[in-house]
Parts: C-alpha cells; sequence; structure tokens
C-alpha cells in the first residue's frame, strides 16, 4: 500500500486499523486512510471487496444489525465515532448517506426534505420553506418539482427520486455526505446530473463515493482507494490511480483484467 | 424440445394441461357455488324479513313482534370495544417482533406463541376468561365478551402488523436512519407511514373476525332479552342471538335469526370489501 506524503488538505475523517466483523468473517481487514474536506474520495474494487462495507462502518450503520462489529478508530475532527459514547443520531445528522436505490419516504416532496430538518432544528415555516428551496436547488431539482412540492416522493422519476434523497441529506446541513453507488440504478442523463452535483457539494462538503464505474471515479473524484477482499490495495491521487498505479493488483483491476 | 420432432409426446402433455386446469376449474366452480348458496339462502331467507322494526325494536319473546335492535347495539359495542382493547396491543407487539426484537430470541417464541393464539379454538378463549371474569366478578358481563373479544383481536392484529412491518424495504430504515433519525421517530413516521394500508386491512380483518365470533360471548357477555347499554351487565349480540333464535322452534324467532344472519354477513362483506380496497395497490401512495 502506498500513501502519498504531503497533504494540502486538512483530514476530516482518519480512518486508523479498521477491522469489520460480520459474525465470525472478517469483512474488513485493517484499514487506513484519510477523508479529505472539500474533497471527493472514491471507492473502487470488485464486488465484495468492502467498499460499501467501509461505507457503512463510517455512519455507524452497521449497528441497525446485530453480529457486526468494528474494531480500531474512525476520527471525525480528532473524536473516535466507533466509541460507544457515540451518539448515533448526532452523528448520522455529521455523516449523510445516500443509498444505490432511491429510497423517497412515503410523503410529500416537500416533507421528504422538511422530515429531517424539523426534527434537529425549529425553524419558522417561511425559513424552513427556504431550507427546502435551497435543498431543492442544490439538488438541481427545483426546477422540475416546484410547482408539485405536495405531490409524493413516489411519484417522481427514478433520477429525480435519487436528487430528493441527495436533497433530503443535504437539507439537515451533514459535514461528510457518503455515496453508495448513487448512480447505478440511473440512466445515463440523470447519471450526469448526479455528478455535476457532486462536483458543485465538495466546494461544502467532505464527500466519499463508492462506485462500480471506473470512468465516473475518474470523473467525480479527486482521491481513489482501490480495495480488494477486504484490503485497502492503494490510495492515491485520482490520476496516478489511473495512469500509474504502484500495485499490479490496481493497474490489473482497472484495466478489466479481473473484477 | 422440437414439438415436430414428437407430436405424440405434445399431444400427452397437452392432455395432461387441460386436465389439470379443468380440475382447477372444478374445484373453483364447487368453492364459489356454496358461497353464492349460502349468499342467496341467506337473502332468500332473510332479505323479506328487513324492516325498520329490526332496527328499533328489541328482540321479542315468542309469538310477538319485534326486532333486533338490542343484539345489533350490544355487538356494535362489544366489537368496538373489544378492537379498541386489542389492536393497540397487537400493534405495539406486532412492532416490537418486527422492528426491535427481529432478530431476538424473545420474538421467536412470541411469534410460536401467537401462532398458537391465532388458531385457538374461540370457545377455549370464552371459557378462560369466563374463569378469570365472569366466575370472580359473579355475573355475566359485556366487558368481559369484550375482553375475550379482545383476545382474538391481539393474535391477529400482531401477525398482520409484524407481516407488514417485515414487507418495508430495510433501506427505507437505513435511509431514515441515515438523517439522523431516532429510531422510534423512524417506525412511526417512515415505517409505519409505509405499512400502513396492510396494518389498516389486518385490524378490519380482526374486526370482520369477531363480529361474527359466538363462542367466546356465550360463557362472558351471554345475552340479553331486553335493552342494555349496561356494561356490567348481559348483553345481547348478535351471534349470540341468531344462535338462539335458529334453535328455537318459533318461527317468528326463526325469520329473525335469518334477519340477524344476513346484517351480519352483509357487514363483514363491507369491511372486507374496504380492507381489500384499502391493501389495493393502487390506493398505496
Amino acid at each position: 500500500m502506498t500513501i502519498v506524503t504531503e497533504k494540502p488538505h486538512a483530514e476530516k475523517v482518519s480512518v486508523k486499523n479498521l477491522k469489520f466483523f460480520y459474525g465470525d468473517s472478517l469483512a474488513l481487514k485493517g484499514i487506513n486512510l484519510p477523508l479529505y474536506e472539500n474533497i471527493v474520495t472514491a471507492f473502487i474494487g470488485p464486488s465484495g471487496c468492502g467498499k460499501s462495507t467501509l461505507l457503512r462502518v463510517l455512519n455507524r450503520m452497521y449497528d441497525l444489525y446485530p453480529k457486526q462489529r468494528a474494531e480500531g478508530e474512525i476520527l471525525l475532527d480528532g473524536e473516535n465515532v466507533l466509541s460507544p459514547k457515540q451518539d448515533l443520531n448526532l452523528l448520522r445528522a455529521k455523516i449523510g448517506m445516500v443509498f444505490q436505490k432511491p429510497t423517497p419516504f412515503p410523503m410529500s416532496i416537500y416533507d421528504n426534505i422538511a422530515f429531517g430538518v424539523r426534527l434537529y432544528e425549529s425553524l419558522s415555516k417561511s425559513e424552513l420553506n427556504d431550507r427546502v428551496e435551497s435543498a431543492l436547488r442544490r439538488a438541481a431539482l427545483w426546477e422540475e418539482v416546484k410547482d408539485k412540492l405536495h405531490a409524493s416522493g413516489l411519484s417522481l422519476s427514478g433520477g429525480q427520486q435519487q436528487r430528493l434523497c441527495i436533497a433530503r441529506t443535504v437539507a439537515v446541513k451533514p459535514e461528510v455526505i457518503l455515496l453508495d453507488e448513487p448512480c447505478s440504478a440511473l440512466d445515463p442523463i440523470s447519471t450526469a446530473k448526479i455528478e455535476e452535483l457532486i462536483d458543485e457539494l465538495k466546494r461544502d462538503y467532505t464527500i466519499a463515493i463508492v462506485t462500480h464505474s471506473m470512468q465516473q471515479a475518474a470523473r467525480v473524484s479527486q482521491y481513489t482507494a482501490f480495495m480488494y477482499l477486504g484490503d485497502l490495495i492503494e490510495f492515491d491521487d485520482t490520476s496516478k490511480i489511473f495512469t500509474a498505479p504502484h500495485d499490479k493488483r490496481t493497474q490489473d483491476y482497472i484495466t478489466g483484467r479481473f473484477g | 424440445m422440437d414439438v415436430a420432432k414428437n407430436p405424440a409426446a405434445y399431444a400427452k402433455r397437452k392432455r395432461a394441461s387441460s386436465i389439470a386446469m379443468g380440475l382447477c376449474i372444478a374445484a373453483a366452480g364447487i368453492g364459489l357455488g356454496w358461497l353464492i348458496l349460502i349468499l342467496g339462502t341467506l337473502l332468500w331467507e332473510g332479505f323479506g324479513g328487513l324492516s325498520v322494526a329490526v332496527f328499533t325494536e328489541n328482540t321479542p319473546p315468542p309469538g310477538s313482534q319485534g326486532g333486533l335492535a338490542n343484539a345489533i347495539v350490544g355487538s356494535l359495542v362489544m366489537t368496538v370495544l373489544g378492537t379498541l382493547f386489542g389492536t393497540p396491543l397487537g400493534i405495539l407487539a406486532g412492532t416490537y417482533m418486527a422492528e426491535y426484537g427481529r432478530y431476538g430470541k424473545l420474538s421467536m417464541v412470541i411469534r410460536f406463541i401467537n401462532d398458537i393464539l391465532l388458531s385457538a379454538p374461540s370457545i377455549v378463549i370464552g371459557l378462560f376468561v369466563y374463569e378469570i371474569m365472569v366466575a370472580r366478578m359473579g355475573h355475566f358481563s359485556a366487558w368481559a365478551g369484550a375482553v375475550a373479544l379482545a383476545i382474538i383481536v391481539v393474535p391477529v392484529v400482531v401477525r398482520t402488523t409484524e407481516d407488514m412491518l417485515n414487507l418495508v424495504p430495510n433501506q427505507l430504515r437505513e435511509a431514515a436512519s441515515a438523517l439522523g433519525l431516532p429510531r422510534s421517530v423512524v417506525i412511526r413516521k417512515i415505517a409505519y407511514r409505509a405499512a400502513k394500508a396492510g396494518m389498516v386491512t389486518g385490524v378490519l380483518l380482526a374486526v370482520a373476525r369477531i363480529s361474527g365470533e359466538t363462542a367466546p360471548l356465550l360463557f362472558t357477555a351471554l345475552n340479553n332479552q331486553f335493552w342494555s347499554t349496561d356494561l356490567n351487565a348481559p348483553m345481547a349480540s348478535l351471534p349470540a342471538v341468531i344462535f338462539q333464535f335458529a334453535l328455537s322452534p318459533y318461527k317468528d324467532w326463526q325469520a329473525l335469526a335469518w334477519v340477524g344472519a344476513l346484517i351480519i354477513t352483509f357487514a363483514v362483506l363491507a369491511l372486507s370489501i374496504t380492507a381489500r380496497t384499502l391493501a389495493s395497490p393502487r390506493n398505496q401512495k
């Protein structure tokens, strides 16, 4: 594994010797990795390599299920999020997540976004309206839905639903956004919109994206981590990973020889 | 396989298919036939007896005019009370099993016992309530009837609530949790909302089930020839009145039993149709 020294960026999240278990099976075998502020970090690797698992450890999504546990440290601004004292709801409000399939809540477009906001902040009606509008604008969805904010979130197309989910995540003002294959269920036009959006969002957030598309990783990220069988094989500038990888396995994967 | 190469085998398969399909249609026809026969008999025998008096007058002594007002009201009161007692209990237990204890041993035990309760003969439930309430209080009462009905409601609602919540995709829960919503909010605002149609259907099915139950009421609410809304006294109910009147040798009592049966059947039918409509995909937003 190679880590390039002298990073110009602030380290928002540091993963230190992270091990993760599903029951008895070891899914992450000691991962060390930084996520830099205002940078998009892509995770690539063949199915089952642990990239989604890593993402789900960052906001402790695994805590919803029994028999899953993590060892090691994940520091968010210096605080270990794996500590049992960590308040999970506060953590998840700080580290937002967008999933593979769009998951709008069974309620109106407006409420999909206002729902999470209302829980953490008591805003006046006009402030809340503004927040909903700005979140929808950030997700490049406002123009398409501004006349039907009270229609069901489920009435939107797949690409619109995914942007709604991003808007919902942005609305609660997180610091880090995790994207778990956000475009895998979308057509190329929606994918392009979401990629543009990711580029926009990195000005304010720290972003980690898991993707199966190497082109996507190359397009949207500044850093790329290649994972294989629960190990982090290589982590570097995206351009270096795709042009001059150090590890043979990385090279084989990005040239399509396995995976 | 190429049909042209082996026409005999193909003809045989077609024959077997038509025989199987014929048997299926016949079975469906027989099933439906009985249902139509039952509904037809009910309409034939009961419809003529329908009148305003049925809804305004109380059950008469043999040989005189009367209606079923006390029985209808008694059934309504006990069904509503039974549903009110049983539904929250069932929904909470089902929620525990599907949301908090989904992977736990306790849930497995509860599910097993609940399934037994679900198929327990209702007369056993009647006897149980007789022992714990009627025998101790020293008299039959509408309260005891409502409790017996509630005990029938609980397992039905537990089962449907759990099943419906299990159908809510975990992704939706994860998405809600990922926003930092506490578990209780995820359940109340997201999971319940997504499972609402199915849960309501479950409650309506439970109501349909208890509104036709006779056995648990015979030992608890007994019956009452007169108008009574006193929950501490025996109370009339349609099933109990039908049971009593249909077995009697009096023609006018028998006619009223038919009317009662007609009212119950169509009330339950209406409830089932409502339940189906609510559960249909068209109505699930």
